[in-house]
């Protein structure tokens, strides 16, 4: 009884103790969680110490005492540090929160340090890295960080002429008979297919192709049947395809089964399904400078150039990789966290697995956007 | 005495069986068909009043009735073709009989279908009309009809097929003409005549070209008049793909045909192979070096 009432005091004592070392001395240092709430980092004794404030206020979205916790603020004003973080145009930056960050000094001396700060936001369309190299300089007892800003650039006030075409579509109304014509949905065809095992599970991934003068809403579902034709799983592509496809436009698309062992499969049954929809011609899109980097950091990266006068707010970039038959052997996609600007051009980088990247001989790359100021 | 009372209870016993056993009963006749929307007639038997129901499609109809005489119902009683059931009700006795009301045989509607209402040119059979046929009442008439069917180009070439109904349906299959544009399509039966407006659009684009020419440090690409392969040029929008590979480097870019041609604007690299392509419609190939 002694015993237990002894084991108790000491487990007691302890977790007071624990509480109070993490209270004073909390983790400073490695990976950094945001917790919007956190009041715990407010002084600049170190280095890294420095970096912490300024990305803690950052993530409570405090942009006005991060800018002035700032060794360099006299080089740009507070907006230009806030549109730096959140964009200029409504882009998925606007709408994005810090979700995490990782810092790693680079080096370090007694009055001035340098220190990468890898910043994970996470968005609507899932999470995008941001990497920035702070100089850190020592000013008396505290440590300021000076933050290298990236000014977006800014399109010349000008009038760009853009004759686009646009569809419009008008349905049968709800008093015609019901043998009275309707309009035709667009007629889309699968002209790839192709299943493979990866990662314990199945991927199913092809091309869709609009074949007819009008543009379509297209979605690709997929069910893995086993021998008997029992269904094992059914799923759609929900964002790895190009849902507006122009006529004689092609989209790759993927459809990911974790849970579904390849060997379990004998047939896949695919159903391509299309609406008619109002679209847009423009804006057009210009992939260039695309280039295949190899391992270890295998990737697809270019430009996109936005050819019209109209910015787009958010732009998908879907990449299909061909092996050396000309089959299918990925599809990988992106979302730039900037907003394209007309004539202004915006990089990308889609990633790619080792063993993927070894076998690709070419690769297709279509984009498809949002512009706030016209649903399409 | 006695046996004269007895003659006489015998002749009462009689009197009475004779005028029992002669009483009339309540009895109901139905044609086996009728027209839908003609007058109808029922006969009946007996004597004294009694109730007429009669139910079937869409419809139940109560009246009182002198048995005997005959029941008519007017044009506009039962018009919804189908089975009828009726029941003659008179002092505790019921009877039945029912009779097939059919649809009448004149042709007053049809519902006409044309799939699709939008097709590329030179498809064999790619176009189907289907027509239902009704008369007034919008029953549909089972017996055969003769329904002909015209698909009518803008330039006065005529395609027509001719079809019985079977069932009250009359089918065809047409082909798509190989100049682009509307189509009227035509259904007649028994006088009646119903029209669609078909859209022939240009199939895959065909013999696609294309030429560049330098501009500053761009080069301009620009295809000639895309067109399919019986001439007729690809509606605009139609996506054309551009792709300029120099070295390990590739551009591409999708642009909407306006105007009958797609153009864009590339940088002018010192050495590419441009291609072009539609769809799965690959078009020609041009080795570009900066000299050119």
């Amino acid at each position: 009884m002694k015993k237990g009432r002894l084991l108790a005091l000491l487990l007691g004592l302890a977790t007071i103790a624990l509480i109070a070392i993490g209270t004073l001395w909390p983790n400073q240092s490695g990976s950094g969680v945001v917790d919007a709430n956190a009041q715990l980092l407010t002084s600049a004794s170190s280095p890294e110490n420095a970096v912490n404030v300024i990305l803690q206020r950052i993530a409570r979205h405090d942009w006005e005492s991060a800018y002035e916790s700032l060794g360099n603020k006299s080089q740009f004003t507070e907006t230009d540090f806030t549109r730096d973080l959140t964009g200029d145009y409504g882009s998925l930056r606007t709408y994005a929160m810090l979700d995490g960050y990782d810092i790693r000094p680079l080096h370090a001396s007694s009055d001035e340090a340098e220190i990468r700060a890898n910043l994970k936001w996470a968005s609507v369309v899932g999470t995008f890295r941001d990497s920035r190299d702070l100089r850190v300089t020592r000013n008396g007892n505290r440590w300021q960080v000076s933050w290298p800003v990236v000014k977006e650039p800014k399109v010349p006030p000008q009038v760009i002429a853009v004759n686009y075409l646009r569809w419009d579509v008008i349905y049968r109304g709800p008093d015609d008979d019901w043998g009275t014509q309707d309009v035709e949905p667009p007629h889309v065809r699968i002209v790839a297919m192709r299943p493979i095992s990866r990662d314990g599970g199945v991927i199913v991934m092809g091309e869709i192709l609009n074949e007819d003068v009008v543009p379509a809403f297209v979605t690709v579902k997929a069910a893995l049947l086993d021998k008997g034709g029992a269904v094992l799983a059914s799923e759609d592509s929900f964002d790895k395809i190009s849902h507006i496809l122009l006529p004689k436009q092609v989209s790759p698309f993927r459809i990911d089964f974790p849970n579904v062992s390849f060997s379990q499969v004998d047939s896949v049954r695919m159903q391509p399904d299309s609406g008619l929809v109002a679209a847009s011609a423009d804006p057009v899109i210009a992939v260039e400078d695309q280039k295949l980097a190899p391992v270890p950091d295998a990737s697809l990266s270019g430009n996109l150039v936005n050819q019209s006068g109209q910015v787009v707010n958010v732009v998908h970039v879907i990449g299909t990789f061909y092996d050396n038959k000309g089959q299918i052997i990925w599809v990988a996609d992106e979302y730039p966290n900037r907003a394209l600007l007309p004539e202004t051009p915006e990089r990308f980088l889609i990633s790619l697995p080792a063993d993927v990247s070894n076998r690709v001989t070419s690769y297709h790359v279509v984009t498809s956007t949002y512009s706030a100021s016209r649903f399409q | 005495m006695r046996a004269g009372l007895t003659s006489l209870l015998t002749l009462m016993a009689i009197f009475i069986s004779v005028r029992c056993a002669t009483a009339e009963q309540p009895a109901l006749q139905a044609p086996r068909t009728a027209v839908a929307g003609s007058k109808v007639v029922l006969g009946t038997s007996g004597s004294g009043k009694a109730s007429l129901y009669i139910v079937g499609q869409g419809a139940a109809i109560r009246r009182e009735i002198q048995l005997g005489e005959q029941v008519s119902l007017s044009s506009g009683d039962l018009y919804n073709a189908g089975r009828y059931l009726v029941f003659l009700v008179a002092d505790g006795i019921t009877r039945s009989a029912q009779f097939d009301l059919l649809p009448s045989q004149k042709t007053a509607a049809i519902s006409f279908l044309a799939k699709p209402s939008r097709l590329p040119v030179n498809v064999d059979d790619g176009l189907s009309g289907v027509v239902y046929v009704f008369d007034a009442f919008g029953n549909l008439i089972v017996a055969p009809q003769q329904a002909s069917f015209e698909l009518s180009e803008t330039n006065g070439a005529k395609q027509t097929r001719r079809a019985i109904t079977s069932n009250g349906v009359a089918w065809v299959r047409m082909n798509s003409a190989p100049k682009a544009g509307p189509a009227a399509l035509l259904a007649s039966v028994g006088g009646v005549t119903e029209k669609r407006i078909v859209q022939q659009v240009a199939g895959d684009p065909c013999r696609l070209k294309m030429t560049a020419r330098r501009e500053g440090r761009n080069v301009i690409l620009e295809t000639d008049p895309v067109r399919d392969c019986a001439g007729n040029p690809v509606p605009d929008g139609t996506i054309v793909t551009f792709t300029e590979a120099s070295g390990s480097r590739e551009a591409t870019v999708d642009v909407p045909v306006k105007r009958g041609v797609a153009r864009t604007t590339l940088p002018n690299p010192p050495n590419a192979v441009i291609s072009v392509a539609a769809g799965i419609v690959m078009g020609n190939e041009i080795r570009w070096s900066d000299a050119q």
